[in-house]
C-alpha cells in the first residue's frame, strides 16, 4: 500500500466571477521513504494540490471529487482529531517564504516549544523540551541555536528562517514531509544549500517527499519521480531522469526546451499562447489550445498512457488507435 | 491680571501658574480651578476607565470569534450588532438603556454615582470605587459599580463597536497568512492558535485604534454625564463653555490634551510589548 495515494482529485474555488474547476482529476500515489517533484508553471494547481493532501485549503475550495489516502485512511473525511494526529506526529509542509511562515510576534523558541510540546504524546518537561528545540535545530545546521531561540523571525535572515521552517517542519514530519517551493524566495546559493540540506536530513531519516518546484534545476538533482502538472491536470509522470532526458508529452517537451541553458545556444522559445482560464476551461485536455500536435479527439479527458521508456502521459498521441494518425 | 503685558509674558504667567497650582478662578464656582479639577475629575477618570475595560472585554473577543469564523452565522450577527453599535449615538443609547434597564426594570440605577443611601467613602483617590476597596467597604464598592454599568456601557458600546471591527479583520487576515496555515500543519491545536497565534498580532492594530477611542471618550462623556447626572469633568467642562468662564475651559483643554497624551504614550508601550518589531528595530540600529 502506498504511502500517499491522491486520487482523481477534483478541487473548485468559488469566487466573485464563478467556480474555478482548478484541479481536474490529480493522480499521485508515493511510497514509503520516495521523493517525488510535482513541476509546472505558476497557478497550475500545485499548491492546491499539497493543501488538499494536508486538509489545508482556503475556506472557498470545495473538494467536488476524488480521495486521498494516507496509508489507506481517507484524509478528506477523517475526523478532525484523527487528522491532528496526522499533523502532530507524521507530516508536515514547509512553506515557500519563509518570512511569512513564521509568526512574526512570537521568538523562535516559544513557536519551537510549543510544537515539540503538541507533538509528544505525554508531558514534557521543561529540559526535555529545550533538548528537543536544541536537537531539531542541530538537524536544520542552524548554529548558535541558543542565540536563535532567542531571536524574533524578522531578526534572522532568510536563509536562517527556512531553516528554522525546516526545523519546525522535522518535529511532526516523521513520515511525510511537503515542500512547497521551499528555495524559491532565497537566492541562489542559499536555495542551493537549503536543497542539499533538505536532501541529506531526508534521505538520513527516511522521510517521504513531495517537493513542488517550478526550478527545475533543483528538482533535477533532489527527486526519484516527477510530476508535471499543466492547469490542474497531470500531464506528464515518470522517473526524474526520463522526464528531463526523454520528455513524452508535448508540454513536458515544450517546458524543458524553454529552460535556458548555461552552455548558451541564445534565450529558449517559450510556448506560446496562454494557461486556459480556470472559469472556462477547454473540456478534454486542458493543453488543447497551445498543443502543435492537436487533434479531434483532444476534446476529450485523455487517461495516461505508457508513453517512452518508464513514463506516463496524459496525451492521446500515445494511445494505440491515435497514433497512427 | 498682567493685562498690559505683552501676550507672550502672559502666557509665560499663566504656565507658572499653572505649575504652582494657581489655575485661575472659576467664574462658575468661585474657586481655584484647580479644586474643580481634582472634584470633578475622578469621577470622569473612573467612568472612562470603566468604559475602557469593558470595551475590551467585549470587542476582543467578539471580534476574535466573528474573525475566526469569518462569514458564519455568528460573524454576521456581529457585523449586524457593530453597525448599530456605530450607528446609535451614545446618547440615544444612554436614553434606551436607563428606559429598559433602569426605569422599566429596575436592575440599574438611572442617575448619580452612588444611591442616596450609601455614605461615600473617604477620599483617597476620587474614585468611588477605589477608595470604597481600600477602605474596606465593599457595600459601597458593589454599589458604586453598580451605578457605573449603564453610563459606562452606553460610552463603550461606539468603541466597542469600532474595536470588533478591527479586529476581526485582523483576524480574518492572520488566518490566511502562512504562518498560520503552518502552525495548523505542525499540529497545534485550534485552541492554541486561536488563543495565542491568533489573538497577539491581532491586538496590534486593535490596540492603536483603541488608544483614540479611549483619549477621544473624555469628549463623549458630555452628553452622558448629562443625561446621567454624573457630577464629571465633561459636564463641568460643557457647563463652563455655556457660561463662557474661560479659565475653566482652559483647564478642561488642558486636561484633555494631557489625557490624550498619557494615553497614547501608554498604548504605545503595550504595542511596543506585543510587536517586537516595533521594541526592538529601533535598538539594533535595522
Amino acid at each position: 500500500m502506498p504511502l500517499l495515494e491522491v486520487k482523481d482529485l477534483r478541487v473548485n474555488y468559488r469566487v466573485y466571477e464563478g467556480t474555478l474547476k482548478v484541479l481536474n482529476g490529480v493522480n499521485i500515489s508515493l511510497e514509503k521513504g520516495e521523493k517525488v517533484g510535482i513541476i509546472g508553471e505558476s497557478a497550475c494547481g500545485k499548491t492546491t494540490t499539497v493543501k488538499s493532501v494536508m486538509r489545508l485549503l482556503a475556506s472557498n475550495a470545495k473538494i467536488a471529487g476524488g480521495e486521498v489516502r494516507y496509508a489507506g485512511e481517507d484524509v478528506l473525511t477523517m475526523a478532525k482529531g484523527r487528522l491532528r494526529d496526522l499533523r502532530r506526529k507524521k507530516m508536515s509542509m514547509i512553506f515557500q517564504d519563509p518570512s511569512a511562515a513564521l509568526n512574526p510576534v512570537f521568538t523562535i523558541r516559544q513557536q519551537l516549544y510549543d510544537i515539540i510540546k503538541f507533538s509528544a504524546d505525554t508531558r514534557l518537561s521543561k529540559e526535555e523540551t529545550h533538548e528537543g528545540a536544541l536537537k531539531y535545530l542541530k538537524e536544520a545546521a542552524l548554529p548558535e541555536p541558543e542565540r536563535i531561540l532567542d531571536s524574533y523571525p524578522f531578526q534572522l535572515s532568510g536563509g536562517m528562517k527556512q531553516r528554522v521552517s525546516i526545523a519546525m517542519a522535522l518535529v511532526s514530519a516523521n513520515e511525510l514531509l511537503i515542500a512547497d517551493e521551499p528555495g524559491t524566495s532565497l537566492d541562489v546559493t542559499i536555495e542551493d544549500q537549503i536543497m542539499r540540506l533538505l536532501k541529506k536530513i531526508v534521505e538520513e531519516k527516511e522521510i517521504s517527499v513531495i517537493l513542488i518546484t517550478h526550478a527545475l534545476g533543483t528538482v533535477k538533482n533532489f527527486v526519484d519521480r516527477i510530476y508535471v502538472m499543466y492547469a490542474g491536470t497531470i500531464v506528464e509522470e515518470g522517473p526524474t531522469k526520463e522526464v528531463f532526458n526523454n520528455p513524452q508529452h508535448p508540454y513536458t517537451q515544450m517546458l524543458i526546451k524553454a529552460v535556458p541553458k548555461l552552455t548558451g545556444g541564445g534565450v529558449p522559445e517559450g510556448i506560446l499562447g496562454q494557461v486556459p482560464s480556470y472559469l472556462t476551461p477547454p473540456s478534454g485536455c486542458r493543453f488543447v489550445t497551445r498543443c502543435p500536435y492537436r487533434m479531434e479527439v483532444c476534446d476529450q479527458v485523455p487517461r495516461m498512457y505508457k508513453a517512452g521508456t518508464d513514463q506516463k502521459a496524459a496525451c492521446f498521441l500515445y494511445d494505440e488507435g491515435h497514433r497512427s494518425k | 491680571m498682567h493685562l498690559n503685558d505683552p501676550i507672550f509674558v502672559q502666557y509665560f504667567y499663566w504656565v507658572q501658574g499653572i505649575f504652582t497650582g494657581d489655575w485661575g478662578i472659576a467664574l462658575f464656582t468661585q474657586r481655584n480651578v484647580l479644586l474643580d479639577v481634582q472634584e470633578f475629575l475622578p469621577s470622569t477618570v473612573e467612568l472612562i476607565a470603566v468604559a475602557a475595560i469593558i470595551d475590551l472585554l467585549i470587542a476582543v473577543p467578539l471580534g476574535l470569534v466573528a474573525g475566526r469564523y469569518a462569514n458564519s452565522a455568528v460573524d454576521n450577527g456581529v457585523r449586524i450588532l457593530s453597525y448599530i453599535g456605530i450607528a446609535i449615538p451614545s446618547f440615544v443609547v444612554a436614553v434606551l438603556l436607563q428606559i429598559s434597564l433602569g426605569y422599566g426594570t429596575h436592575l440599574f440605577p438611572i442617575i448619580g454615582r452612588l444611591s442616596q443611601t450609601t455614605a461615600p467613602p473617604p477620599t483617597i483617590t476620587g474614585l468611588y470605587t477605589i477608595d470604597s476597596l481600600l477602605t474596606g467597604n465593599f457595600g459601597a464598592f458593589g454599589d458604586a459599580l453598580w451605578h457605573l454599568v449603564l453610563p459606562a456601557f452606553a460610552l463603550a458600546l461606539g468603541p466597542i463597536a469600532q474595536e470588533a471591527r478591527i479586529m476581526r479583520s485582523a483576524v480574518v487576515e492572520n488566518l490566511h497568512s502562512d504562518y498560520t496555515l503552518s502552525e495548523i500543519s505542525h499540529g497545534l491545536p485550534e485552541r492554541t492558535i486561536a488563543l495565542k497565534y491568533l489573538m497577539k498580532p491581532s491586538l496590534i492594530p486593535t490596540i492603536t485604534i483603541y488608544a483614540l477611542d479611549i483619549s477621544a471618550q473624555i469628549g463623549n462623556a458630555f452628553l452622558i454625564e448629562l443625561i446621567f447626572n454624573w457630577p464629571g469633568f465633561s459636564r463641568y467642562g460643557l457647563n463652563a463653555m455655556l457660561s463662557k468662564d474661560l479659565n475653566a475651559i482652559v483647564a478642561v483643554v488642558l486636561v484633555a490634551g494631557i489625557m490624550f497624551a498619557v494615553a497614547n504614550i501608554l498604548v504605545d508601550l503595550v504595542v511596543g510589548y506585543l510587536d517586537p518589531r516595533i521594541r526592538l528595530r529601533g535598538r539594533s540600529g535595522e
